[in-house]
C-alpha cells in the first residue's frame, strides 16, 4: 500500500464542477476519503463495480465527489438503500459512507437489521459525535456532559457504543479507529472489502469547526493529537490496567468473522427452490 | 361431453397429475381454462410478475400482505428477489436503490405504510427512477379500521410527499383491472422514470371474482430506454424527446451520480435558480406533455345523460348498479370512472360533463375527488354538484347512489 502514489487520489475525483468541496478547513471527512480511495486502489476494483451509497450530512456528501456509481439519498436510509442495490447485484461493491446522526439516529434501526441480515455492504461510519451538518445539535454519540446547541448545558444522555450495537446485531466485520490513523484506517478499510458480509468501520473523527468550538477542543490539529493520545490499540488493551482503558477509544478489527451472507443465501434458495421443482 | 364436463374432466386431470406446486403452476393450469377465480391481491402479485417485475420489498400490512406473500414464493423461483424489510421506510428505500441498479421494483403496504413511504416516494420522483407502490386503502386516519375499505388516500397519492411534483396514480375497479392497471403501472414507470402509485380499495384487494387473464405473449410491457451513448457522453437526465430519457443502470459503466438534492441534467447538485428550474420544469412536463398517453377514463351510458356520476374504484361499481335500475325506470343517468386519476383527466371530464345538468360524486372519504370535478363544473348552477360520503368503514350502496339520483331527477 505504502507505493501507491498520492496522485491516485486525483484519478478518482470527478473534476468537472464538483469543486471546491462542501467540507469546512480540517474537516476530517476528506481524510476519510484518501483512505476509502487509497483502498480500493490497492486493491484493484473496477470502479464500475463500486456503488457508494450515502444518506444526509456533511460526511454523507463524499460520493458526489468520486468517479463510482454514485448514489445520495434520505437521511438515515443509505443502508436501506444499499441494501436493494446490492441484492439485485450482488457482485457489485457497495459502500455505505454515514455519520453518527445518519447511522444511529435516525438510521438505526436499517443499520441493526443489515447487520442482522449479514448483508455485504462496507459501512463507513464518520463519527464527529455531532450534527455537523444542521450546525451543531447532539448526537447518539455526543459524549455525556458535551456541548451541543440542542445540549447547551451539557449533554444528559449516555452516549452510544456503535460498534458493540453492530456486533450485537450481528456484523460479521467490526472494526474502530481514528482520523489520526490513516495508515490502520486504510488498511482496516481493505480488509472490509475483502471481507464477505456486513462490514462497520467506525471512523473517530474531527468536526473542528462546531463540535470542536462548542467544546473549545482547540481546532483540527489538537484534535488530531488527541485521538493519538487518548486511544490505544485493542491488543494493548490485554496488559492494561482497567484504569488505564477507562474513557480511550478502543482502536482496531473488534470482529471478524465468517457468517452466512445474505446474498448469498438468497441465490442458494432461489437454486434449492429451482431445482425442487423441476424434478 | 357438455362444456361444463369438459371443464370438470380438466380439473380432475389437473389435480390427478401431481398437485400444483405452487401457485405459480397453479395459475398456469387455470390459465389453460382461461378464466380464474382470484383475488385484487393476487391479480396485482401476478400483474406484477407478467410487467416484469423482478424486486419486491416490503413490510407487512393489512389489507396488502397477500401481495408480499405470493411475491415471496413467486420471485425466488424466477430468480427475482423479496425482501422483507424492517419497516416501509426501508421498504421504498431498497425499491428504489435496486431499480437504480436496473430491477423492475415494486412495493405494496396499506394507509400507514404508505405513509411512511412520502419521503422516498418524492426521492424517486425528483431522482427520476422508476419504481411502483401498491397502496391498498383502509380506514384512517392512523390505524384505523385496518380491514374496512376506504378511499381516503386520493389527495395523499398526489400531495403526499413534501414539495411540489406531479404524480402518475391509477385506480383499477375489478380485479381483472387491478392485473391490467399493475402491468400498466411497471410500465409508466418504466417509460416516464418515476414513482407510480396503484390504488386499491381494501373490498377489491380481498374480493374474488372470475377472471380471464391473457397470455403471457399477448401483454405488452414497456422497458426503460437504455443509453446508446458512451459514458463520457451520458447525461442521467436528458431533455429527449417528449422529456423521456434514457436510464443507465449501476455497474453498466456510466457512474453517474444521483442526489435527492437539486440537480443538474448530469445529476450533480445545484442551487442555480436556472438549472433548479429547469429540473422542475423537466418533472412537470414529462407529465403534462404526455397527458393523452397518461389518462384513462371510462365513459359508461353518458351518451344522453343528464345527470352523471362521478366515481372510481369500488364505488364505480355501486354506481352502475344504480344506473341500471334508474335506467330502467327511464332516468338518463351514466357514469364517468377515471382510471388514471392523477393527472387528473380535466379535459376529457370538461367535455363529457359539458351537457349534463347534475354531477353526483360518491367517495368513501369526506370529499375528495369532488373537489377536481367542481373545478371543472364552474358552469353548473347551485346544486348541479352533489356529494355522497361515507366514512364508516361501510360501502356506498347502488341504494345510496339511488336515492340521490332520484332526488334530483
Ligand atoms: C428526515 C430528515 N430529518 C432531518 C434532517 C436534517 N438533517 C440533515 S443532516 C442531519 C444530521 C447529520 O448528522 P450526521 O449524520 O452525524 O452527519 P454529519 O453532518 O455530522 O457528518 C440532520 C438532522 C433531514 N435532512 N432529513
Ligand atoms: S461542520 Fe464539521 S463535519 Fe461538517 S464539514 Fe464542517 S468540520 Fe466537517
Ligand atoms: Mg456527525
Amino acid at each position: 500500500m505504502a507505493n501507491i502514489p498520492q496522485r491516485i487520489i486525483h484519478e478518482y475525483l470527478r473534476h468537472d464542477k464538483k469543486f471546491p468541496h462542501v467540507w469546512c478547513a480540517g474537516c476530517s471527512n476528506g481524510i476519510v476519503l484518501g483512505a476509502i480511495i487509497r483502498a480500493i486502489a490497492s486493491l484493484n476494483i473496477d470502479r464500475n463495480d463500486i456503488v457508494m451509497v450515502s444518506g444526509i450530512g456533511c460526511s454523507s456528501r463524499m460520493p458526489v465527489y468520486v468517479d463510482f456509481n454514485t448514489l445520495h439519498t434520505l437521511h438515515g436510509r443509505s443502508i436501506a438503500f444499499a441494501t436493494g442495490v446490492k441484492l439485485h447485484k450482488p457482485h457489485l461493491k457497495v459502500i455505505v459512507v454515514t455519520g453518527d446522526g445518519d447511522c444511529a439516529a435516525i438510521g438505526g434501526n436499517h443499520l441493526i437489521h443489515a447487520a442482522r441480515r449479514n448483508i455485504d455492504l462496507k459501512v463507513i461510519m464518520i463519527n464527529n459525535n455531532i450534527y455537523g451538518m444542521t450546525g451543531g445539535q447532539c448526537s447518539p454519540t455526543t459524549p455525556h456532559d458535551a456541548y451541543a446547541t440542542t445540549a447547551p448545558y451539557g449533554n444528559i444522555e449516555p452516549d452510544f457504543n456503535i460498534c458493540n450495537l453492530a456486533m450485537g446485531a450481528g456484523a460479521s466485520f467490526v472494526a474502530r479507529t481514528t482520523a489520526f490513523h490513516v495508515q490502520e484506517m486504510q488498511s482496516m478499510i481493505k480488509d472490509a472489502l475483502q471481507h464477505t458480509g456486513f462490514s462497520l468501520i467506525e471512523v473517530i473523527s474531527a468536526c473542528p469547526v462546531i463540535y470542536g468550538r462548542l467544546n473549545k477542543k482547540g481546532g483540527a490539529p489538537q484534535m488530531l493529537k488527541d485521538f493519538r493520545d487518548n486511544s490505544i490499540p485493542l491488543s494493548a488493551t490485554e496488559k492494561l490496567p482497567p484504569d488505564k482503558i477507562e474513557g480511550k477509544i478502543i482502536r482496531g478489527i473488534l470482529r471478524k468473522e465468517i457468517r452466512p451472507e445474505f446474498t448469498a443465501e438468497y441465490s442458494a434458495l432461489c437454486k434449492k427452490i429451482q431445482t425442487a421443482g423441476g424434478e | 361431453m357438455t362444456e361444463k364436463d369438459k371443464t370438470k374432466t380438466t380439473k380432475e386431470k389437473a389435480s390427478l397429475a401431481a398437485k400444483p406446486e405452487s401457485k405459480l403452476e397453479e395459475i398456469q393450469t387455470k390459465r389453460e381454462r382461461k378464466t380464474v377465480l382470484m383475488q385484487g391481491n393476487e391479480a396485482v402479485a401476478y400483474g406484477a410478475l407478467d410487467a416484469g417485475v423482478d424486486f419486491f420489498a416490503g413490510y407487512p400490512i393489512t389489507p396488502s400482505t397477500e401481495i408480499a406473500e405470493i411475491l415471496a414464493a413467486e420471485l425466488p423461483k424466477r430468480n427475482g428477489a423479496f425482501i422483507q424489510m424492517e419497516d416501509e421506510l426501508a421498504s421504498i428505500c431498497a425499491i428504489i436503490g435496486a431499480s437504480l441498479a436496473g430491477a423492475k421494483a415494486l412495493t405494496a403496504t396499506s394507509g400507514p405504510g404508505f405513509s411512511l413511504m412520502q419521503e422516498g416516494i418524492g426521492f424517486a420522483k425528483i431522482t427520476e427512477t422508476p419504481c411502483v407502490v401498491v397502496d391498498v386503502q383502509r380506514v384512517g386516519p392512523s390505524t384505523g379500521m385496518p380491514t374496512s375499505p376506504a378511499q381516503g388516500d386520493l389527495m395523499q397519492s398526489k400531495w403526499g410527499s413534501h414539495g411540489d411534483s406531479p404524480a402518475i396514480v391509477l385506480y383499477p375497479d375489478s380485479v381483472k383491472e387491478s392485473y391490467e392497471l399493475t402491468i400498466r403501472a411497471v410500465n409508466l414507470s418504466e417509460k416516464y422514470r418515476t414513482c407510480v402509485i396503484l390504488l386499491l380499495d381494501e373490498v377489491i384487494a380481498h374480493m374474488r371474482e372470475a377472471v380471464c387473464l391473457p397470455d403471457i405473449a399477448n401483454v405488452r410491457i414497456i422497458n426503460r430506454i437504455k443509453p446508446t451513448v458512451p459514458p463520457q457522453w451520458y447525461k442521467h437526465y436528458d431533455e429527449n424527446q417528449k422529456y423521456l430519457s434514457p436510464l443507465a443502470s449501476f455497474g453498466e459503466g456510466y457512474r453517474y451520480h444521483v442526489t435527492g438534492l437539486t440537480h443538474d441534467s448530469h445529476g450533480f447538485p445545484t442551487n442555480k435558480p436556472s438549472e433548479a428550474a429547469e429540473m422542475m420544469e423537466r418533472l412537470r412536463k414529462k407529465i403534462s406533455y404526455n397527458i393523452r398517453d397518461l389518462v384513462q377514463i371510462e365513459s359508461y351510458e353518458m351518451e344522453d345523460a343528464k345527470i352523471a356520476i362521478f366515481a372510481a374504484g369500488i364505488t364505480s361499481r355501486a354506481a352502475k348498479a344504480a344506473i341500471a335500475t334508474a335506467r330502467a325506470e327511464g332516468i338518463k343517468v351514466g357514469l364517468l370512472r377515471p382510471l388514471t386519476i392523477w393527472p387528473f383527466p380535466d379535459d376529457a371530464v370538461r367535455k363529457m360533463l359539458r351537457n349534463v345538468d347534475t354531477v353526483i360524486v360518491p367517495e368513501l372519504n369526506q370529499g375528495q375527488l369532488i373537489h377536481e370535478v367542481q373545478r371543472l363544473t364552474k358552469d353548473k348552477s347551485d346544486g348541479g354538484l352533489i356529494p355522497i360520503n361515507k366514512v364508516s368503514g361501510e360501502l356506498i350502496t347502488p341504494n345510496d347512489i339511488l336515492n340521490k339520483i332520484k332526488e334530483v331527477c
